[in-house]
């Protein structure tokens, strides 16, 4: 499969950097390298994937003093300039603290650190991230999150709905979006949102969790594929 | 030299679930009037200059770009001159 490089940044404390790894190469069979937090190179990536974990321990906040890693201001330029980066769970939280995404994340309400599957309701069809995933009432991805919590004021939240920033958002599996569903307080069930430009996602479930056909769910491989598949064509 | 004592507030309209969660346990301990619990946070360091001014914008720098998150926090702050 033809595939651009996809660049893995490696923060201190980052913990699913290897999983994100093992996905894309051994499983999809695309090209993706570890990029270390302290160099300032992004190696020619046309993707980068913020992983997620617990970067310099969820000291002050989460995310907070990783947004100063040396790579960032790299990817701050990439993605204004249009680059595509994906921060998944920790790595959402990063692109918050850095602006590349509004709002913050709080702790989840229960307090609780809450791992288990979710249903994910696709609410933007037209992100590069998620056109040509088939029309499926919701995708089955893990949370491990303690601070998921979304939260914006109501500007920010209805800009979000009026650019049609959101892309995910915690449903039930039939696709309907209740506050049952919501494992941890999120305004409006959020679970994924894009930047204006359509290129900067950020998601607190973990795609690379569910790739792998070995772990009986593979729902997140499509959300590579279709990046992989929009970037191509 | 001086010593900088920073306090940092969520905002009020940002729900604080720590701060509500020891509520309970005050609620526990019998103490029925502890209302709005609220969990801030209090940062001390040395700031090594002897211009007031100039430590003062140091500090500002500080909590604006790092120690606060200014989307959901205020922070106020002291400056001791110290020997």
């Amino acid at each position: 499969m033809k595939s651009p490089k996809f660049g893995i940044v490696v923060f201190p404390g980052s913990n699913c950097d290897h999983d994100t790894y093992y996905v894309l190469r051994k499983v999809l069979n695309l090209n993706a390298v570890f990029l270390w937090h302290k160099q300032t190179s992004l190696e020619n990536c046309d993707v980068i994937i913020l992983p997620g974990g617990f970067s310099y321990g969820d000291y002050l906040r989460t995310g907070s003093i990783a947004r100063f890693s040396p790579i960032m201001n790299e990817v701050i330029n990439f993605a204004n300039k249009g680059g595509y980066v994906l921060g998944i769970c920790n790595g959402f939280q990063i692109l918050l603290e850095a602006g590349l995404l509004p709002g913050v994340m709080i702790r989840n309400e229960s307090l609780n650190f809450v791992c288990k599957d979710v249903h994910l309701k696709i609410e933007n069809k037209e992100s590069v991230f998620t056109k040509e995933i088939n029309d499926k009432k919701s995708l089955k991805i893990p949370i491990a999150h303690g601070e998921g919590n979304y939260f914006a004021d109501e500007n920010t939240l209805n800009e979000l709905e009026d650019n049609n920033q959101i892309v995910f958002k915690y449903c039930a599996k039939n696709g309907s979006i209740i506050k049952e569903t919501n494992p941890n307080g999120s305004v409006m069930n959020i679970a994924g949102i894009v930047n204006k430009r359509g290129n900067v996602l950020g998601m607190m479930p973990h795609p690379e969790r569910s790739s792998d056909p070995v772990l009986g769910k593979t729902d997140g491989s499509l959300i590579f594929k279709a990046l992989v598949n929009n970037i191509l064509n | 030299m001086f010593k900088a004592k920073v306090l940092i507030k969520r905002r009020k309209t940002i729900l604080d679930p720590q701060g509500k969660a020891v509520e309970i346990g005050a609620k526990h301990l019998g103490l029925s009037n502890i209302k709005n619990t609220r969990i801030d946070k209090y940062i001390e360091f040395n700031v090594d200059t002897t211009e007031r001014k100039k430590a003062e914008d140091e500090v500002n720098d500080y909590c604006k770009k790092l120690l606060a998150n200014p989307i959901m926090e205020d922070y106020e702050f002291s400056l001791e001159e110290v020997k």
